[in-house]
């Protein structure tokens, strides 16, 4: 509680901060919670993400798993990205679970039919519960774990994904392939993570509107596990596919939603999972500006 | 020692010549003849160039300025080679593809919709 406390609420502080101080943008990114798209963060913008997700393994305890990510376009073909973790579990504790820190590169710098991103993340974490990615042999005796015994074992990995993105008379379509490695000699564990998406409608209206087509996105995502180098495939491990739903909302926030379910007895029944992001336009060039 | 010398300088400038490059405009030249001759189905229509005025200021003033007048860094979208010298269907590829090496990001995320409403706005700020 107390890691907790020193890490996350600053990090909370300095983004409520920041969205105060500076501008917001109106930016409706994609509903997708564990799919990456192949579109990078505008260059120069900073955009503040929380992600949550609340499940419970049968027989084990509820729990709430939470990302704070600040993410920065650094170039029009360079993203990064640094993210805080967190996890509340009833009946445990209430922890700081690690951090991670990607980046993402736009090799093919012009559009194409499917477009290419390469994604490049070292994470240094344990007990998370915030399941950004499913990889190998994961599933829901994960979660049976106290904090503390799960504390004990540290995970630092680096997670190569491979992202594959099209979009097609606004449908978006994404594709994942992930291979993630715990630093401490255990083998490659690979991943997968497909989704669609869209705007519910795709011309913007003339006027000011607040719950026009525009402002949503649906779509549908499913991920899940690959095994490991000595046994790849899709079995022993878990997968899951939901609906997606996102609203941007007037102030420059965008509000997302979903509701997912396990497709198999290695996964968690259901998951919910809800998220809020903020943009920040131009943060550099604004402070630049403030001290003139 | 010469040779050295002119080698070194090709490859400290040769970078600078491929970012600043297209900086006059270059990329018109990489537009396929299709997507050139494409045209706005809202062509000059009012209520698509009030939506695309929308897009503008939510998306794209940051960087080129509320009117589209530019700013210290981006360059103004009033001139002469956007409104006279860029076909609606240049604006459209320019806007799918981005320039991505000037900063230019690409705007795919964006309904086909959407990209001709702003394309139909920014026509529309034509002296």
């Amino acid at each position: 509680m107390d890691r907790l406390n020193f890490c996350m609420k600053p990090a909370l502080a300095l983004s409520l901060f920041v969205a105060i101080v500076v501008g917001a943008a109106w930016a409706q990114e994609r509903p997708y919670f564990v799919t990456y798209s192949h579109e990078m963060e505008e260059p120069g913008n900073l955009e503040i993400e929380v992600f949550n997700a609340v499940g419970k393994p049968p027989a084990g305890n509820r729990f709430l798993g939470s990302n704070i990510e600040f993410e920065y376009g650094a170039t029009a073909w360079w993203t990064s990205e640094f993210y805080l973790d967190g996890q509340i579990t009833q009946h445990d504790s209430t922890i700081f679970t690690g951090y991670r820190w990607e980046n993402r590169f736009r090799p093919l710098l012009r559009e194409y039919w499917i477009n290419p991103v390469i994604y490049v993340e070292f994470e240094n974490t344990s007990a998370d519960k915030a399941l950004r990615e499913v990889v190998g042999h994961d599933g829901r005796d994960d979660f049976l774990e106290s904090n503390a015994a799960a504390r004990l074992e540290k995970e630092r990995e680096l997670e190569l994904k491979l992202i594959l993105g099209s979009n097609y008379h606004g449908w978006n379509i994404s594709e994942n392939i992930i291979a993630e490695k715990n630093l401490a000699s255990e083998p490659w564990e690979f991943g997968y993570a497909v989704g669609a998406s869209r705007p519910l409608k795709l011309a913007a209206s003339a006027h000011s509107c607040t719950f026009c087509g525009q402002k949503f996105q649906g779509g549908v995502e499913m991920y899940g596990g690959l095994g490991d180098r000595h046994s790849f495939g899709t079995r022993l491990t878990s997968h899951y596919l939901g609906p997606l739903i996102n609203w941007a909302a007037p102030n420059g926030m965008t509000l997302s939603f979903s509701p997912q379910f396990g497709l198999n007895d290695y996964s968690l029944p259901r998951l919910y999972r809800f998220g809020v992001s903020y943009e920040i336009d131009q943060l550099f060039s604004r402070f630049h500006r403030g001290a003139q | 020692m010469i040779r050295r010398l002119s080698l070194t300088l090709l490859l400290v400038l040769a970078p600078g010549a491929v970012v600043f490059g297209g900086a006059d405009g270059s990329w018109m030249k990489n537009v396929p003849a299709r997507d050139h001759e494409k045209v706005s189905p809202y062509h000059n229509q009012g209520d698509a160039i009030a939506a695309g005025r929308r897009i503008f200021v939510d998306r794209c003033s940051h960087c080129h300025g509320e009117d589209a007048e530019g700013t210290k860094k981006r360059p103004p979208l009033t001139s002469d080679r956007v409104q006279h010298q860029a076909s609606e269907g240049d604006l459209h590829w320019l806007l799918v593809n981005g320039n991505m090496r000037r900063g230019m990001p690409s705007w795919s995320r964006l309904p086909d919709q959407q990209l001709w409403q702003v394309i139909s706005y920014l026509k529309s700020l034509r002296p």
